[in-house]
């Protein structure tokens, strides 16, 4: 007979999940958990809806718990199963698919439905709304066929929405109410700027607009009637105007219900078994819609239903806008009234715009565009309400302004109460880190990534993590200390460069040897590292060791999800032919290859190529005379023309002659990470140079030469390293930066790192300056090249490896009972 | 059912795999990674990484461990288990050597 109380939960969103997590760290079998889920899935996280539709995450990437979750922790979870009814009699609900369970507490966390407003027209298919995962399916799907999106409602979600489908391709109009956008979170300055960045990206923003109608032909929505008169095309409208607390079912239960269902700060309903939390809750007259409130109200209630007493005091809540490239965050109150006071800080060439808003010297409101890092330290002197008179002066300049010893940043993060959200991707709070730290004797960053998952999402908050792990490790961690190459060794990859050469250590065995490896053969972190820059130092004497090669190197393909390749051929310069062209199409038809895609680096990628089918298509390419892309590489990629003087009006040089002749003196090179070049025949830079590792920009008098420039996790404009006349010079110079990467960056180091990391004015001083150092590089890299440009994919069809591309053996295997 | 018999099967020589590398087997609808290490031990497991489904066979192959194509997991040779914080584990065959011939054990397969 189990004594186990039953406990039930209406509802499996981010709130009871956590709920559950804070339950089973302390009482993992104090009860028998059955939830109810209206929604066909597991727990996700809600808040990476928004990179989701944006494409930049998939749903697999948002599971908090995944079916094993639920399985280890013995909770039974119906799925697509709605309870509309309880029973406070009998202890009992029943649900949508026919089951009845008795409870002995009940959760309800029905969380909020979105507010559809019955507009003509509001019924039409194609008029959906944004709040959970088939949302985005619908929409996801729309963007694949139609163009014209219409999102109603500038608050916070609608803009994600209008972001996200703008990513996905469509044309978007936001239609906005009041005068500016988030006009509840953000003050006339930030909404205008916000207005411009949207605007920017190319999303249609329409303030202090109203809608009439949603028009449609066919039950199908078609468009938008504005009460100006205005009409707007539409395939989908998006209707993101706010949300309400779910209460049916707490209300057909007879509980206590005004706009959310009342609780108390025991998170207890007026009957005392059910408790409610998350957005279907109203405590003391405040309705929350924003992740912090609600794991504070999950760790309340966790607390009180193991018998604890604990109280939920209310939320202050912050807000950031999840769109990627605008940086937003505002938290308070920041209405003008007489008794205010502001700080204001503009920087209209950044974009940067800063306003606090003080009353008797306390932060009461913040709002921060541009730049948003002094957020939460912002937000954490509101939520003290920190006399702030002492630092007035250059309070707006942030944190890392603030000198003295009560300020520094360490004071801060030790100042943050044990709940404070350090992560929130994940919804990691402050002691969940500490807690980790001390229980598992984590001690690098990469373990309580590991172990926490926070800061293992966007990043943004690795600096509040490492604070912590100071805090909690003292000096046995130094976030500016060496990182080590790997857990094999306690030297870091500058030290290991340096000491290959001073001890000519020329094979993996004799480094870890020399360099006293804690690991017999290293681990797959260090190896590949190694034999790079044996490869590179030794270009002659070393043999390259391909076990120690990711494999995409190692097959000379780009592996995929589904354990098929994808295969790029070399167009040089982004040149090609028919010729080349016909030879594609055959060999695409010829091994049914299902995807072929014009790739960012001017050439054709023929994707879902079976291992087995990979020689017989590189043999039927190089008899067109194509030769491997090195789409897979840590070397050489690509380099992207215009069509410069022999086409443009406007070209000042020949940047496609200037391009193939760089792409064919460089290929075969292996570099630190990805090397990608450009070369634009003007300043108007039809081919991005100035987001490449290395571009070139072509002037009348000759040739800027860019480098370390960034579009990929990190977005950055190129640096210029300066201008020369010849092409000759221009070809000298880039090689010679090269040759200066590859011996000095650290292996997947990408330029833009190296050259932040050594100095700008260090590496023009030897590529630009020092004519004799340049020229050794570009010996040194000419001098390798000879032993790095040989076909991986000819040399493959002519046998080499062979052992890669087939089965060891096919057992035909008989029944056996 | 009983212990079934072992079949053991000659699948290939040890010269086939590299060292530190693996070789496939394919098995009906299965394959089977052999993986070889430097000191030439032999192992088997099924090609798949418990976290999606990863090629392990594709792997780099160190210290008795593999680490995963996709997404870096790292894989015990011996025991089919994810190291460190991951959780999960690869079915794992039984494979032998008789001098340099490499021997799977088919009974486990069908």
């Amino acid at each position: 007979m189990s004594t186990k109380q039953k406990l039930v939960i209406i509802g499996n969103g981010m709130a009871p999940g956590r709920m559950l997590e804070d339950l089973f760290d302390t009482a993992p079998d104090a009860f028998e958990v059955t939830i109810f889920n209206a929604e066909p899935r597991v727990n996700y996280n809600r808040l990476m809806l928004s990179p989701v539709l944006s494409g930049e995450k998939s749903y697999a990437d948002i599971i908090t718990h995944d079916d094993d979750w639920y399985a280890q922790h013995g909770v039974t979870l119906y799925k697509s199963a709605r309870v509309d009814q309880i029973d406070r009699d009998a202890k009992t609900v029943t649900a949508s698919n026919g089951v009845t369970a008795a409870y002995d507490k009940l959760v309800i966390a029905t969380g909020s439905n979105p507010i559809m407003i019955p507009l003509p027209g509001h019924d039409l298919e194609g008029v959906i709304t944004y709040r959970d995962l088939d949302d985005v399916e619908i929409m996801l799907d729309a963007a694949k066929a139609k163009k014209h999106a219409v999102v109603i409602g500038g608050g916070l979600l609608g803009l994600e929405a209008a972001a996200g489908l703008r990513m996905q391709g469509m044309d978007v109009t936001v239609i906005h109410l009041a005068n500016t956008l988030m006009e509840r979170q953000l003050d006339e300055s930030a909404g205008h700027l916000l207005e411009e960045a949207f605007k920017a990206r190319g999303v249609t923003v329409k303030t202090g607009a109203n809608t009439s109608a949603i028009l449609g032909t066919d039950g199908k929505v078609s468009g938008v009637a504005l009460e100006d008169g205005t009409h707007l095309e539409a395939d989908i409208v998006c209707m993101a105007v706010g949300i309400r607390p779910s209460v049916a079912v707490a209300k057909q239960a007879g509980l206590a219900v005004n706009r959310g269902i009342l609780v108390g700060d025991d998170m207890r309903t007026d009957d005392p078994d059910i408790f409610a939390l998350g957005e279907c809750v109203e405590h003391n007259g405040q309705c929350y819609g924003l992740v912090a409130p609600l794991y504070e109200m999950a760790s309340v209630l966790a607390d009180n239903l193991m018998g604890g007493h604990a109280a939920y005091g209310g939320s202050v809540t912050a807000t950031k806008l999840k769109v990627t490239g605008v940086d937003l965050y505002s938290a308070g109150d920041f209405a003008k009234d007489d008794d205010r006071e502001e700080i204001v800080l503009r920087d209209a060439v950044g974009g940067i715009y800063k306003r606090l808003v003080l009353q008797d010297n306390k932060i009461i409101g913040a709002v921060l565009y541009g730049e948003t890092s002094d957020g939460p330290w912002f937000f954490d002197l509101l939520k003290k309400q920190t006399d702030i008179s002492e630092m007035r002066d250059t309070l707006i300049f942030g944190q890392a302004f603030q000198g003295a010893e009560p300020l520094d940043p360490m004071a801060a993060v030790a100042a943050l109460p044990d709940d404070a959200e350090i992560c929130g991707c994940n919804g990691i709070c402050k002691s969940k880190i500490t807690d980790a730290i001390a229980s598992k004797g984590l001690t690098t960053l990469d373990d309580v990534r590991a172990h926490t998952k926070a800061s293992s999402s966007c990043g943004t908050c690795t600096g509040l993590v490492e604070q912590l792990m100071v805090l909690s490790l003292g000096d046995a961690y130094n976030p500016n200390a060496v990182t080590p190459m790997c857990g094999c060794t306690d030297l870091g990859h500058s030290d290991v460069r340096r000491l290959i050469k001073a001890k000519e250590l020329k094979t993996i065995p004799a480094v870890q040897q020399a360099l006293e490896w804690k690991t017999g053969t290293g681990c797959a972190k260090c190896r590949p590292a190694l034999n790079y820059y044996l490869v590179c130092d030794w270009p002659d004497e070393y043999a390259d060791d391909y076990q120690s090669r990711f494999i995409n190197e190692r097959v000379h393909a780009n592996i995929q999800k589904d354990g098929t390749y994808s295969v790029v051929p070399r167009m040089w310069g982004g040149m090609t032919s028919s010729n080349e062209l016909r030879t594609i199409a055959d060999v695409v038809d010829k091994y049914e290859i299902p995807a072929v895609k014009v790739t960012g680096g001017q050439r054709i990628d023929m994707l879902g190529i079976k291992k087995e089918d990979l020689l017989d298509v590189w043999a039927d390419l190089g008899k067109a005379g194509f030769v491997s892309g090195q789409a897979y590489a840590k070397g050489l990629r690509t380099v992207k023309t215009c069509v410069g003087t022999n086409w443009c009006r406007f070209g000042t040089q020949d940047s496609t002659g200037l391009g193939i002749r760089l792409e064919k003196f460089m290929w075969g090179s292996w570099t630190p990470a990805k090397l990608k070049m450009a070369v634009s025949g003007c300043p108007r830079n039809c081919a991005e140079a100035t987001c490449k590792d290395i571009g070139i920009i072509c002037v009348d008098s000759g040739f800027e030469i860019h480098f370390a420039g960034a579009a990929g996790l990190d977005i950055k404009g190129t640096e210029v390293l300066g201008h020369v006349a010849t092409e000759d010079e221009a070809l000298e110079h880039v090689v010679a930066l090269a040759q200066m990467y590859r011996e000095q960056g650290h292996y997947l180091e990408r330029i833009y790192k190296w050259a932040k990391r050594i100095g700008l004015d260090k590496i023009r001083e030897q590529i630009l300056d020092d004519a004799e150092k340049r020229k050794h590089y570009f010996d040194r890299f000419v001098f390798s090249q000879k032993f790095a440009q040989i076909d991986p994919w000819d040399e493959r069809v002519s046998g080499k490896d062979k052992h890669e591309f087939k089965p060891m053996a096919t057992l035909a295997l008989e029944a056996a009972e | 059912m009983n212990a079934v018999a072992s079949l053991w099967v000659e699948v290939g020589t040890l010269c086939d795999i590299p060292k530190q590398g693996a070789r496939c087997v394919v098995a009906g609808e299965k394959t089977i990674a052999v993986f070889r290490t430097l000191d030439d031990q032999v192992f088997a497991l099924e090609d798949k990484c418990p976290h999606k489904n990863g090629p392990l066979s594709q792997g780099i192959v160190h210290d008795g461990c593999v680490t995963c194509p996709l997404h870096n997991w790292v894989i015990s040779l011996a025991t089919g288990q994810a190291q460190g914080a991951d959780e999960g584990e690869t079915r794992t065959y039984p494979v032998k050597l008789e001098g340099d011939t490499i021997l799977l054990d088919a009974a486990g397969l069908a």
